[in-house]
Parts: C-alpha cells; structure tokens; sequence
C-alpha cells in the first residue's frame, strides 16, 4: 500500500516535472510575454500564429533552420557512408589490417573529443574553413566517425560470416557485398545510429559557437543564444524561437520513436 | 574502401590531438607568433592557478551530484516502469522526451524557470505562500552549480530509465518467483535480485553520465556561462574561457590535456570499481 502510494506519486510527480515546462513553452509560443509571465500554464487568450509570423518576418529564423538541416543531414550522410564502409573492411578482413583498423578508430573513443577544441580552431582558420558550413560538416564527420564505426561494426561481427563468403564465390566484388548484401541488412543499425548522430549534429553548440560568426552561417543553437540577449526579455519570442528548433526533432521522435530510442541508447551503451 | 574514413579520421581528430601536445607547450594568443615555453604551463596549472582549482571543484561537485541522483532516479523509475503496459510506455516516452532537445533549448527554458522574477518556480513558490524559498536560482552564487546539475538530471534521466529498463527485463522472471515464495519483501528483492543483476546496466550509466558532466559545454554555456563569479564555471566552459575570451591558446591547450588524463583516470577505476563488485573478473 505504501509502495504503491510512492510509486504513483514519483511516476506522476516526474511525469509533471517534464510535461509542465513543456508546456509552457508550447502555449507560451502563441502568447505575448505578458501573459507568459502573469499566467504562465492558462491557455492562450487567442490561438494565432502571431509570434512565429514576426519571427519569420525578421528572417531571424528561418536562414539557421536551413542552415541546421544542411549540416545535420550531410554530416549524418557521409558519416554512415565513410564508417560503414570501415566497420565493412573491419568485419571481413581476416587479416590483421581488421584489427588494426578497429584499434585506431578506438583510440578516438578513448580521447574525448574536446581535447581538439584549440587545433580544430586553429587549423580551420588556416585553412578559411570557419564561417564555412563545409567546415562544421567536416568536423562533424571528423568527431563523429569513431562511434558510428564502433556501433556498425559491432552489428556485422553478428552477421553470419557465410552471407558474404557465398557472396564472394558467386563472383561478386567487395563493393557489390557491401551495397547488395550487408548494407540492406545493417539497415536497423545505420537508421539508429543515423538518428543518434542527426541529434548530436542538429543540437551541437561548441564547434559552431567557435567557428562560425558570420550572421548568414549560424546554425539554430547558436541563434538561440544570440536571442537571449538580443531579445533579453522577450520569452514569448524565444519559446516561439526554441518550438521551431524543437519540432523537426518532435516529429521524427514521434515518428520513428523505436529506432530513436535504440539510436540515443546504443549511443550511450557502446560509448 | 576504408581509405577515404581513414585520411578524414587521420587528418582532422588523430593529427588535431597530436598537435594539441605541442600547443601545450606554447605561450600563444592565437594572433602573434607562439612562444616555446616548455613545461610552465603545466607547472602553472598544477601550482599557481585559483581558477583551475575551484572549476576542478564545481566539476567534481557537479558530477558526484549528477551521477549519484541520475542513477538512482534512472533505476527507481525502472523498476516501476519494467513491465510492458500502456501505461508504462507512455510514462517511458514522457521521461525520454527531454533527450531528443537540444542543450541549449533546455538551458533556455530553464532559465525562464529559475528567473527570480517572471519565473515558474518563484511564482509558483510564492503563491504556496513559501516566499523564502524564491531564491535567486541562477544569479546567486551559493546556488547556481546546483541549479545547473538539477536541469541536467531533469535533462536526461528519461535515457537512463531506458537504459536500465532494457537492463531489468533480462532478469529471469523466475528470480523474482524464487524470491517471492521464500517470502522475501520488495525491499530484499530489489536488494538480492535486482541491484545485483543490474550491475553491468550501472556500470555503464555511472561510466555514460561522468563522461558526460565532465564534457558539459553548452547547457553551461546557455544557462549561466560559468556564472556569477565561476560559480558554475565547469572545465570545457573554463577551457572555452581560456581560448575565446582571455585569448591563451597554449594554456588553454594544455587544460585540455589535463581534463582527458582525468576523464581517462576516473573512468579507469569505476571500471574496477564495478568489475570488482560485479564478481566476474578480478
């Protein structure tokens, strides 16, 4: 009796502490910041798209979001690209390049990435790669690769070995298995680590916080933060700014929800 | 095939951390020609330096607090939550919810939350009549570390209740049975059955969540930036300072050098730590 008292009473009060801010921020996105301060949680006294149109209009939004979905979707791409590539060679070779491979790919895990903050800097600026978005792809690629081949790889180790000897002695050439064979299977493994990564990419704030300054170049974190101080007191302005953020990731939670929760674990299990 | 991941890889995160060990090394503001120093910077940051000590401090404060509080959370909310029902899945796909934002959005609105003026929690706090207790959240000193911490446990608890979760629903049903006829209450059960099947989950949300307080940047960065007076300041925010605002790249090198050591020590011993209570390898 007792224990179910506690248990219903954390299960509602943590549920309550994730449902109550965010909607907050969802009603406070169609109310003026008055009405978010005297009442914060009422419905809005005129559901109307005010708030997003004055944000679009100011064009304060809109380059960011483009410029998000571009890094986001090309770092993801051509990361699953390059590391199941490796984590393919990883899995078939039954040489010690296999495992070499493997071991410096590790090395990656075992060194946090911040360790590169400085050289990163230093080294994009030599070669004009800040205020570039290339230039966050390819850091993207860069910190990203050595997770993506560790959790790929550990889904071909799985795979039967014959699948790909049978392959092979039906004459077709290792790009052949890759493409035909072990990518339409792995395709569980790369959408969940595609989701892991997209998540990483589209809400990184450090490496564009360093590299990028000009106006037209910024992604959506870093105009968010811009916004607390450009419109230090308006949070109807900014809830409307973080729903617009927020949304692209909303819809493919709701969407793909299995495959996001496998991609965000995965993420942190083998990491 | 792996050629083109290998030059990538090779040329931007194995070349970039090797030349962050010579950067170490230099006394340099990003602009002028850098200066060979050797080991002072090392030496400076191990003997002369206030800053580095108190941030080393709120780092450890704040993963103790956030490691502690968001396993145990993780595993209380997993033990209410293992069984597969309507509801359950539903609570799983709330508490998740916060993991698919971004940092700097969390960081944002709780902001908004801890405002000592317009905010929730104050407004809230007042209308209980509980007046006292609307403190300045974020601005005040005393309070701000533990303000962070608790919107990076609200942020991602949701995740280790998942994790834990899939831990749980691996323990044999019949352990719980056994248990059951030898009259066993809850509290033994979670005591002999399910703390100690769910050592290997721990080890890895203990290992997950101090790697991740001691990388945390941005939801530092859009709360408090390290604010007031260093009192949230963590390592990467410090290490960022160095860089970007008092313009020492060197050294700012060189404490990235220290906080990968750390991270690699203290990941180090939980693994013995839990290893060793795990029972299965000495």
């Amino acid at each position: 009796m007792i224990y179910k008292i506690f248990k219903n009473s954390m299960l509602t009060i943590f549920a309550a502490a994730i449902l109550v801010p965010s909607s907050i921020v969802i009603l406070g996105s169609f109310k003026s910041d008055v009405e978010i301060y005297t009442k914060p949680l009422a419905l809005p006294l005129h559901w109307n798209l005010n708030n997003f149109r004055t944000l679009i209009a100011t064009g304060s939004v809109w380059t960011p979001f483009k410029n998000s979905v571009f890094v986001a979707v090309f770092s993801v791409l051509i990361t699953i690209f390059l590391a199941s590539m490796v984590a393919f060679a990883i899995a078939r070779s039954i040489t010690i390049t296999g495992k070499v491979l493997f071991a410096m790919f590790s090395i990656g895990l075992a060194i946090p990435g911040q360790v590169n903050i400085i050289p990163i800097f230093t080294l994009f600026t030599k070669l004009h790669l800040n205020n570039s978005l290339y230039g966050l792809i390819l850091v993207n690629i860069a910190l990203t690769l050595p997770i993506s081949v560790f959790i790929i790889s550990a889904f071909f180790r799985d795979l039967p070995k014959e699948l790909f000897e049978v392959a092979s002695i039906d004459g077709a050439n290792q790009w052949r298995v890759y493409r035909s064979i072990a990518m339409p299977l792995a395709r569980p493994a790369v959408g969940a680590t595609s989701i892991f990564l997209f998540v990483i990419c589209w809400n990184d704030l450090l490496y564009p916080l360093m590299l990028i300054n000009e106006l037209g170049k910024k992604t959506l974190p870093l105009t968010l933060i811009d916004f607390r101080g450009e419109f230090a007191t308006s949070y109807s302005m900014l809830f409307t700014a973080i729903m617009v953020a927020s949304i692209p990731m909303v819809i493919m939670y709701l969407l793909f929800q299995r495959s996001f929760i496998a991609g965000l674990t995965a993420g942190a299990v083998k990491g | 095939m792996a050629f083109p991941a290998i030059s990538i890889y090779s040329f931007l995160y194995l070349y970039p951390a090797l030349s962050n060990l010579l950067y170490s090394t230099q006394r340099w503001d990003g602009v002028t020609k850098p200066e060979f120093v050797g080991l002072t910077n090392f030496v400076h940051l191990l003997t002369n330096d206030d800053l580095f000590r108190k941030v080393l401090g709120n780092n450890i404060r704040f993963t103790i607090i956030v490691v502690v509080l968001q396993t145990s959370l993780g595993l209380l909310f997993a033990t209410f939550l293992t069984k597969n029902t309507k509801t359950t899945i539903f609570l799983r796909t709330v508490y998740f919810f916060p993991t698919i934002l971004s940092s700097v959005s969390v960081g944002l609105i709780w902001t908004f939350l801890y405002d000592p003026n317009y905010g929730f929690i104050n407004a809230t706090l007042k209308a209980i009549g509980l007046d006292k207790l609307a403190l300045n959240w974020l601005g005040d000193s005393k309070y701000s570390l533990y303000a962070v911490a608790f919107t990076q446990i609200w942020f991602h608890t949701g995740q280790m209740v998942v994790i834990y979760v899939a831990g749980l629903q691996q323990i044999p049903a019949e352990l719980y049975e056994a248990a059951e006829v030898d009259g066993a209450t809850r509290w033994q059960q979670f005591k002999n059955v399910t703390w100690p099947m769910a050592l290997p989950t721990t080890a890895v949300v203990v290992a997950y969540t101090t790697i991740q307080t001691f990388r945390a940047f941005d939801l530092i960065y859009a709360m408090t930036q390290g604010g007031p007076l260093n009192s949230s300041d963590l390592l990467v925010t410090m290490v960022y300072n160095t860089a970007f605002v008092g313009y020492k790249f060197g050294y700012a090198a060189t404490q990235t050098i220290f906080l990968v050591l750390l991270v690699m020590l203290v990941t180090w011993l939980q693994r013995r730590v839990l290893r060793t209570n795990d029972g299965t390898k000495k």
